[in-house]
């Protein structure tokens, strides 16, 4: 006995499933090391959001009870994610390209992964 | 019916861990392997959650916020340890 509530709990969470699969496999697929930081956003947004969106709609749905805090989970992990993805880029540019490799960063500062950051003067 | 969609995501996030450990031993640069730690963690996030919906009990979604904010600060610390060689300054 499938009703429509099941079938679209089920869909979500195939959905997240296989963005997870295509997330990962974007880091086995990929060449290069920055290319490889694309795969697992497609994990942490779509895969992540389908099975939570899918966790909502069962507690809400078959269980009965509304819940938000998995919306908790979404929002943390869009609030990390660009984070973790800038500190892993810099650690890359720090192991494997040189100073001389970057252009110009058009300021008054040079990029931060080499130079420390700038002081407050007191005039 | 949502259980059998639930093995088949078990299925897809825990092929997708393996995968992550494959680029975690091979992986050329540190970058790699700290990208493969972080997609192991959100693999992890999304089988306990999937776990919390085949038992049905929210106990599970407390869990999952915990894994994801030590692997955000983990993260954090591995990247910090590699760009300045030091953790907290």
């Amino acid at each position: 006995m499938a009703t429509v509530s099941e079938v679209l709990i089920a869909i979500f969470i195939v959905f997240g499933g296989v963005f997870g699969l295509v997330g990962s496999y974007g880091l086995l697929k990929l060449r290069e090391t920055m290319q490889r930081l694309h795969g697992p956003t497609k994990a942490t947004t779509l895969g992540i959001g389908c099975v939570l969106i899918a966790s909502m709609l069962f507690f809400f749905l078959i269980k009965g009870n509304l819940s938000i805090h998995e919306l908790l989970i979404t929002l943390f992990l869009f609030l990390t994610a660009p984070i973790t993805a800038n500190f892993i880029a810099k650690t890359f540019i720090i192991r494997n390209l040189s100073k001389d490799t970057l252009p110009e960063s058009r300021s008054d500062y040079g990029w931060s992964v080499y130079d420390d950051p700038p002081t407050l003067t007191e005039e | 019916m949502i259980t059998a969609a639930l093995y088949f995501a078990f299925a897809c996030f825990g092929l997708g861990l393996l995968i992550c450990m494959w680029r975690l031993l091979v992986g050329p640069d540190s970058a790699d392997r700290i990208l493969a730690l972080d997609t192991m963690v959100i693999n992890v996030i999304a089988l306990l959650v999937l776990y919390g919906i085949l038992e049905g009990t929210a106990m599970y979604f407390e869990a999952a916020l915990l894994v994801a904010m030590v692997g955000f600060v983990s993260t954090v610390a591995y990247c910090r340890f590699v760009l300045r060689g030091d953790i907290i300054e």
